[in-house]
């Protein structure tokens, strides 16, 4: 990592159909609140990756813009595995985690040809998998619960070498009670959007990994009471969510 | 007129009564919802009976039709309306099975529900105003509903529709219609118009207008535009002065002027002249008098571009702000569109995080670098929010309940 901390936010235009820039705005200002300069870098949709990121961000998008990052991404690969091969961190989301696999299904079922930076494809499932996610992370990580929202077609499978990113405690994640992936520097979950904004030390992971050290807490209230409200939140289902929203926001 | 379709009629007209009689709702959905269980056929007569024209768009819609209505009749045409928003089959059907002599039928239609009620209506002019995001954990991709409109206009080209040039999704659905007026109403929400829509290359937008390298999609020329503040027809010029704000309500009021005088031959003119004084639409842009004094507004947004829009609106005014968002099914279940608005225009405000996901609102805000508090309740935001005025932007059931419950 040179002195300011690039996130790399790739292709926001194809690839941000669920707030995915919320990740990127997340990571800048937690590096900066441990005193690490940090700047968003845009790549926009049709123009090169640059290999000199310390974060590179691909996030969700619909059927023709993944199309679209897949041919410009594969374009840009030797960039991309250059800059991890060089400590860089990858955070792969939804549609983005299914493009860093060998292949993933398209509209209609046709099988499209992914980054393969990590041994995994996704299949078409039989329906589309919708609601709040919770994951156990792998003990390795160190990390908390994983709170979330999904909304993807895909089933993803992943190689006998690799590991997901945890276990699904409510939810569908990967399809076979996993979610994502965990590859070195890279990291992937179906828990779309700004996964980052409701899960800090996923971020501070992240930021631990490029910066090669571990980062005290930060003292954040209103996080930490977003972050236990919708822990408690998902755990609960039906009635009982909405009578517990009620109850927390009227009483 | 069938024994069958009579019943049908009166009993759904009986609920709708006992509907506004115990307070209920306004009836409308109710009765149509009858009406259309005893007759599935209903609609099909019905249409007949009116010059039916549709108006269906991710935003805008409700108020589209509203200030065509306004432009139509104050040009001494006969008109009905669903305006209570009730724009799905069963609302529709209230609207039109009410008593009415031959009128026009200015019809609001869910963008999702457009498919259905094309068929059985037989409108003589659809309107076609733009297609983005809108809570995707409900109604899927936005191509999908394009795919559908465009189904609607190649089974029957000859179909006049009128439709925003500048939205490519929009375009695409339209062009296969025989006779389109076009309007260039502008798109400022360009993130769901990245990739052409007939070939999935990546757009350009040079000059703000689209282009596709690939296959030479591109903005058709428009023979109404909207310029700044007025609708340019040819070499008319009329100035759109309204009482309602915004931009995106000039957008609106264009395209409903560019469907009176394209279709119904009243001159844009006249038609704008009988906009001017709507102020109020189903409850959008009320302005309210808190206790001390100060102006309270408050504004619908619903999903990404119409909360892009209302936020650079009320950049440019000295007034607080109270951002009260829900997420249940009818605001989305799904907040993640939160990071997708520009909230940071608002980083000198005073701002308070509402609404039963007040906590989403309030850490967007946060990582945003807004400063705010958090009040769940959006009435007492209101009132300890700082400001030479107010404005509460709502999210649809937050919106709903504002406008019911407590003014």
């Amino acid at each position: 990592m040179s002195s300011v901390l690039r996130i790399a936010l790739v292709y926001p235009d194809l690839l941000g159909t669920y707030g995915d820039r919320g990740n990127a705005l997340v990571l800048e200002h937690r590096a900066r609140a441990r005193g690490i300069e940090a700047t968003i870098v845009e790549v926009p949709a049709g123009t090169p990756l640059p290999d000199s990121c310390d974060i590179y961000l691909l996030g969700g998008g619909e059927d023709a813009p993944q199309v679209a990052a897949a041919e410009g991404l594969r374009a840009s690969r030797a960039a991309l595995t250059r800059a991890l091969d060089g400590g860089a961190a990858l955070l792969a989301v939804c549609a983005g985690f299914q493009l860093i696999g060998h292949h993933y299904a398209a509209a209609g079922g046709r099988s499209m040809e992914g980054l393969a930076l990590v041994d995994l494809h996704t299949v078409p499932g039989p329906d589309r998998i919708i609601g709040e996610v919770l994951v156990e992370p792998d003990p390795s990580t160190g990390l908390p619960t994983i709170t979330g929202f999904e909304n993807h077609g895909g089933r993803t499978h992943l190689g006998p070498g690799e590991r997901p990113l945890g276990r699904v405690r409510r939810g569908g994640g990967n399809g076979d009670g996993s979610d994502g992936v965990l590859h070195g520097g890279i990291v992937g979950t179906y828990l779309h959007g700004p996964v980052l904004p409701r899960n800090p030390a996923l971020a501070d992971h992240l930021l631990a990994h490029v910066t090669g050290t571990a980062l005290g807490p930060l003292d954040e209230p209103v996080v930490d009471r977003y972050r236990a409200e919708r822990l408690s939140f998902a755990t609960l289902t039906g009635s009982a969510r909405r009578r517990a929203e009620r109850r927390l926001h009227r009483g | 007129m069938s024994l069958r379709r009579r019943v049908a009629i009166l009993s759904g007209r009986a609920a709708g009564w006992a509907s506004r009689t115990t307070g209920r709702g306004a009836g409308t959905q109710v009765s149509g919802r009858i009406m259309l269980a005893v007759d599935p056929d209903l609609l099909r007569t019905l249409g007949a009976r009116d010059r039916v024209v549709t108006v269906s768009a991710t935003n805008g819609k409700t108020t589209t039709t509203r200030l065509l209505c306004d432009a139509l009749r104050h040009a001494g045409l006969p008109v009905v309306t669903n305006h209570t928003g009730a724009n799905m089959a069963s609302g529709i059907a209230g609207a039109l099975a009410a008593p009415h002599g031959p009128s026009v039928a200015v019809l609001e239609v869910d963008e999702r529900w457009l498919t259905h009620v094309v068929e059985p209506l037989d409108p003589e002019v659809l309107v076609f105003g733009n297609l983005s995001r809108d809570q995707l954990d409900r109604f899927g991709e936005v191509h999908a509903i394009v795919d559908r409109w465009r189904a609607i206009t190649e089974a029957d080209p000859d179909r006049h529709v009128v439709a925003n040039a500048s939205d490519p999704h929009v375009v695409h659905a339209a062009e296969p219609a025989r006779r389109v007026t076009w309007v260039a109403l502008g798109i400022p929400w360009k993130q769901d118009a990245t990739t052409c829509p007939r070939c999935d290359a990546l757009l350009a937008w040079p000059d703000g207008r689209f282009r596709c390298a690939g296959c030479g999609f591109a903005e058709p020329p428009a023979e109404f535009r909207l310029e700044g503040d007025a609708l340019a027809v040819g070499s008319r010029r009329i100035p759109l002065d309204l009482a309602i704000p915004g931009t995106w309500n000039r957008m609106n009021a264009a395209l409903a002027a560019t469907v009176a005088e394209a279709h119904f031959g009243v001159d844009a003119e006249t038609a704008v002249a009988g906009m001017a004084a709507v102020e109020v639409v189903s409850g959008r842009f009320a302005q309210h008098r808190l206790p001390d004094g100060r102006s309270a507004r408050v504004v619908l947004a619903k999903n990404p571009a119409g909360w892009t829009e209302v936020l650079q609106w009320l950049a440019g005014r000295d007034t607080g702000v109270v951002l009260a968002v829900n997420a249940h099914v009818a605001d989305g279940r799904d907040p993640s569109w939160l990071y997708d608005v520009p909230f940071e225009v608002l980083r000198d405000r005073s701002v308070v995080a509402s609404g039963e996901r007040a906590l989403d609102v309030a850490v967007r805000l946060h990582y945003g670098d807004v400063a705010c508090t958090v009040e769940a309740d959006p009435l007492v935001a209101a009132r300890r929010v700082g400001g030479a005025e107010v404005h509460i932007v709502a999210s649809y059931t937050q919106f709903t309940h504002l406008t019911r419950e407590f003014w």
